[in-house]
């Protein structure tokens, strides 16, 4: 065994490789270890809160669809209530307004009726005048038979 | 080539020369250049790369690099964990550092035993040059005396001079034979180094003795020994640096703790 001066370099170099080890290996790479940890600790809650979210958001999808649904089908009644409504509406408007165009055109007709009645009674007092001219030959006094005439003409 | 130089010098001085340190220096100054000079060199061919990786790192998604040495601090930590209770910023490092340089160092022995003398010598010189640091026992004792002097550190600081002194006197056998626990104590201490450093030694200086035994066979039988015991040896290398690694945290966990 020839143990020599060569121990107190290997000392030297020993001591230079731990103290670079301790002090300028370990703490780094120990602190991003242990943040990597953290992080993917963070992140598994997250993705876990995730899912719990999505979870919810599904839910109130599904209640916002139900009572949407529901809100529309509402919509929808109202809507052919109203549909129903309006047309009944129209159907008795448009009833009264034939009623009114029809008693209109009666009462129209009613009138002209009783003038051409009118025009008649007077014409046929004036053919039955001739007439009767004819008949006896000669002229007839209308103002002497005027009374005839009126009672002639109203019996038409 | 160094056919010639057996076939020149005899198998007796071939070992001797292969098993000779380039040193400079007389006597107890005497420093082994090659333990040095290698031991160094692989000491930075892992400290680079992992102060670069601790330069650059990041929490997000690590690198090939980080990855690697993230692997291996994590491998450390784990380790000192297993046995050490206490706070592991100092020992978790240190042991890495004890096991990747002793991994490297003993690495060196599956290095063929006449590369380096071979180019050495086709470019005319014939230096003394023993790549293997851990056969030479400076380079071991080199970490294990340390190992030591942190041993007393810890104990002096955990259980103070007081407990440290009684620890001393009265274990194992009591106060009243404090003599003999003292001297006991004192060689357990000792032993701890001493076995350290020469397990270690012993079994890099064996193996790369064997594998010059080989290397004297002829070129043709060298395959049949050669590779088993390279095969064997590869189980060896990591093993020995992981021992080392191992007692090391037990050794100081042993100090940190009371009995």
């Amino acid at each position: 065994m020839n143990l020599n001066a060569t121990l107190f370099g290997q000392f030297i170099t020993f001591g230079i490789f731990v103290y670079v080890m301790v002090k300028f290996v370990w703490p780094p790479i120990m602190t991003a270890m242990r943040d990597r940890q953290q992080k993917i600790a963070d992140g598994l809650a997250a993705a876990e809160k995730g899912v719990h979210d999505l979870e919810q958001a599904q839910q109130k999808a599904t209640e916002i669809n139900t009572s949407a649904r529901e809100q529309a089908a509402d919509i929808i009644g109202q809507a052919n209530k109203r549909g129903t409504g309006i047309v009944e509406e129209a159907k008795t408007q448009a009833r009264s307004e034939h009623d009114r165009i029809v008693d209109a055109a009666q009462a129209e007709i009613e009138q002209e009726r009783g003038r051409v009645r009118e025009a008649l009674r007077a014409e046929i007092a004036t053919i039955a005048v001739a007439g009767a001219g004819k008949i006896l030959e000669r002229e007839i006094d209308a103002k002497a038979h005027d009374e005839l005439l009126e009672k002639l003409a109203a019996q038409l | 080539m160094i056919r010639i130089n057996v076939a020149e010098s005899g198998p007796t001085s071939y070992i001797k020369h292969h098993l000779t340190n380039l040193q400079v220096g007389e006597g107890f100054w005497t420093f082994h250049l090659d333990t040095m000079i290698v031991s160094f060199a692989l000491g930075l061919l892992f400290l680079v790369p992992f102060v670069i990786a601790a330069r650059r790192v990041t929490a997000g998604v690590p690198g090939p690099l980080q990855n690697f040495v993230e692997w291996m601090v994590q491998f450390a930590d784990n380790t000192v964990a297993e046995s050490f209770h206490g706070k592991r910023d100092f020992i978790a490092p240190l042991a890495l550092t004890i096991f990747v340089w002793i991994l490297l160092m003993n690495f060196m022995d599956l290095i063929p035993v006449d590369l380096v003398a071979g180019v050495a010598s086709w470019f005319g010189y014939d230096p003394y040059f023993k790549i293997v640091p851990t056969t030479d026992v400076n380079a071991t004792f080199g970490m294990s005396l340390p190992v030591l002097a942190l041993i007393l550190i810890y104990s002096i600081r955990f259980k103070g001079v007081g407990g440290f002194t009684k620890e001393m006197l009265t274990h194992p056998f009591g106060p009243w034979l404090f003599p003999a626990n003292l001297i006991l104590n004192i060689v357990e201490l000792l032993a701890k180094p001493v076995s350290l450093a020469l397990r270690l030694f012993g079994n890099l200086y064996a193996a790369e003795l064997i594998f010059l035994l080989i290397a004297l066979l002829p070129w043709y039988m060298q395959w049949m020994l050669g590779g088993p015991w390279a095969l064997f040896h590869i189980i060896v290398v990591p093993l020995q640096a992981f021992i080392f690694m191992m007692l090391t945290i037990v050794y100081l966990s042993m100090a940190h703790d009371t009995h």
